[in-house]
């Protein structure tokens, strides 16, 4: 028999278990009450594909904004994803157990430094860099450095903690008799980490780089410092864009209502994209039976 | 020996030295950026500073208010979400019954821990400032980011009860205990080190937090008096210096001084997980 008062508890328990989906549920009920009226009244095709967003002339299109944060993500993921696999390969396989355990400790300690540090970093060292890169390569052109390029390599470096850390783990899990059937059979440490252990641990370095994307779609401050805020379609690496994100950040202090209901139009654009990417990442995962996160 | 064996361990090697540079290029950028910002800034870190109200937009003068700042909204964001968040864990690891329920509000503690801090911003805005009328403060953004560190703290508790054994909740229970007399007498100290961890984890993504604070705080440089006062944390402080190129000085010793907390902070939080291991 259970107590009044062990039952009262056992409520009160359950209700903060229910904090998240509250939490959620608000979330997703004040961002899409605030953007939808822009949404119905604009049309959500031509909000998503329209060329031109100056919304002191009314004007919400947030395509050079999508093409902003997408081009800075590929262009991170093309940077960070084979330096982070070849991380995990090598602190997986290639180190010893206590190297690797100091090399992990090292690389999660890049995953705690706060986001506007990297934007400052990268503007205080990488823009000048690529401004002087790309006036060696193109000169003539006036370039400030804020671009593409800059956004894509910061969001790399911040990624990284992410697609090692979950790749480490999906290497490790593969189990040790694969790897001795097939040193066993005349294959060297390179072939059988090509042939063997990256295809088994496939789901899992699938899953990480899904997880970095959604982190580098999502963040902001770093890209806000460095990759110049001008909302027109990027047409090189060396150009300056703007994301979704920074344009939400730098736009809600000094936007009018209508203006702000656009800024909360694109929260919804990108709530929908991450929730998507974090599905599908956590569907690999369990699908092929490691649902455990990292 | 035959040319396809050469021909293979030449591959080999190379294949070796590439992911040796790849490694070695990861851990410099660590190095380099840590390294960077703390020789540039720590020199600047001077009692003046750390003592010293912002004067000039925070072109000269100190940061005393911003760091009071940061350790009210930082405080109270870790205040509220720890009790939640262990509260949480407990009901995942000892109450619930593996039901569709737990796997619904599972689910939604991981779409939380998913969503960007913009959109966190969002909702704090919307909600927190305009909706409940508590306005750019303090509370706004202590409450927004007690929001954004709740999955931090439940699966740092989560993984914490999951190591007690069960033979202590059995004892217990077996002495005549309640379910929640054993929890909160037996199971929950024998976590202690791991709800900390977490609580530490928590602290640190709180006080690294941007986005989310741009747009609740407000960002005055005054001292704040009481939790409805909008005030700046030091990373929002930092991005404000960086943007608009205030003081090159001051936004060095800014980013060196929140950079040495953060590692402090890790430092701890692993320090304390690694030793509950031991133990």
């Amino acid at each position: 028999m259970k107590s009044n008062r062990e039952k009262a508890i056992e409520k009160i328990i359950f209700l903060c278990a229910a904090v998240s989906v509250a939490a959620v549920a608000l979330i997703t009920v004040f961002i899409f009450m605030q953007g939808m009226p822009v949404l119905k009244e604009k049309g959500l095709l031509t909000f998503i594909t329209g060329t031109t967003w100056a919304p002191t002339n009314g004007s919400y299109g947030i395509l050079p904004l999508i093409a902003g944060t997408m081009s800075v993500t590929i262009g991170a993921l093309i940077i960070g994803t084979p330096t982070g696999v070849g991380c995990a390969v090598f602190l997986a396989e290639m180190l010893g157990k206590r190297q690797a355990r100091l090399a992990r400790s090292a690389i999660e300690l890049l995953a705690g430094i706060p986001s506007v540090v990297y934007g400052f970093f990268g503007l205080a060292v990488i823009v000048p860099a690529i401004r002087g890169l790309a006036k060696a390569l193109m000169p003539g052109t006036d370039t400030t450095g804020l671009s593409v390029l800059a956004g894509a390599i910061v969001l790399a470096i911040m990624i990284l903690p992410t697609i090692v850390s979950i790749s480490v783990n999906a290497v490790e899990a593969v189990p040790m008799e694969y790897r001795e059937a097939s040193l066993a059979l005349g294959a060297d440490k390179r072939e059988t980490i090509t042939k063997v252990i990256l295809p088994a641990a496939k789901s899992g370095i699938f899953s990480s780089i899904i997880l970095g994307m959604g982190r580098a779609i999502g963040e902001t401050m770093a890209v806000l410092l460095i990759t110049g805020n001008v909302a027109v379609l990027p047409h090189s690496i060396f150009d300056s864009a703007a994301t979704m994100t920074g344009t939400i950040a730098m736009e809600m202090s000094y936007a009018s209502p209508e203006h702000q209901q656009a800024l909360f139009a694109i929260g919804i654009v990108l709530f929908v994209i991450i929730v998507m990417l974090n599905g599908i990442a956590q569907a690999v995962m369990k699908r092929f039976g490691r649902g455990e996160k990292a | 020996m035959n040319t396809v064996i050469k021909r293979k361990m030449i591959k080999s090697r190379v294949y070796g030295g590439i992911v040796w540079v790849i490694a070695g290029i990861t851990l410099a950028a660590l190095v380099i950026i840590i390294g960077y910002i703390l020789v540039k800034g720590v020199p600047h870190i001077t009692w003046e500073f750390l003592s010293g109200e912002p004067e000039n937009l925070g072109r000269d003068g100190g940061i005393l208010s911003i760091i009071i700042g940061t350790l009210y909204v930082t405080a109270l964001s870790v205040i509220i979400a720890t009790p939640v968040g262990v509260a949480a864990a407990v009901y995942f690891n000892e109450y619930s019954k593996d039901g569709k329920i737990v796997k619904v509000i599972r689910f939604f503690t991981e779409v939380l821990a998913g969503i960007p801090s913009i959109i966190f911003g969002l909702f704090g805005f919307a909600f927190f400032v305009i909706q409940l009328g508590m306005g750019w403060s303090i509370l706004s953004g202590g409450l927004t980011l007690a929001v954004m560190i709740l999955p931090t703290i439940i699966r740092s508790t989560e993984e914490a009860l999951k190591t007690v054994p069960m033979s202590y909740r059995e004892g217990s229970l077996a002495l005549g205990a309640s379910k929640w007399y054993t929890i909160k007498k037996v199971v929950l100290p024998c976590c202690r080190s791991g709800i900390v961890t977490g609580l530490i984890l928590g602290l640190g993504r709180a006080i690294g937090e941007t986005a989310a604070v741009m747009l609740t705080v407000g960002g005055s440089l005054n001292m704040p008096a009481s939790v409805f006062d909008s005030t700046r944390t030091m990373a929002l402080h930092l991005y404000m210096l960086a943007s608009e190129g205030l003081s090159e000085e001051k936004t060095y010793a800014t980013a060196a001084l929140l950079v040495i907390i953060v590692l402090l902070i890790n430092t701890a939080a692993n320090e304390i997980s690694r030793r509950a291991m031991r133990a």
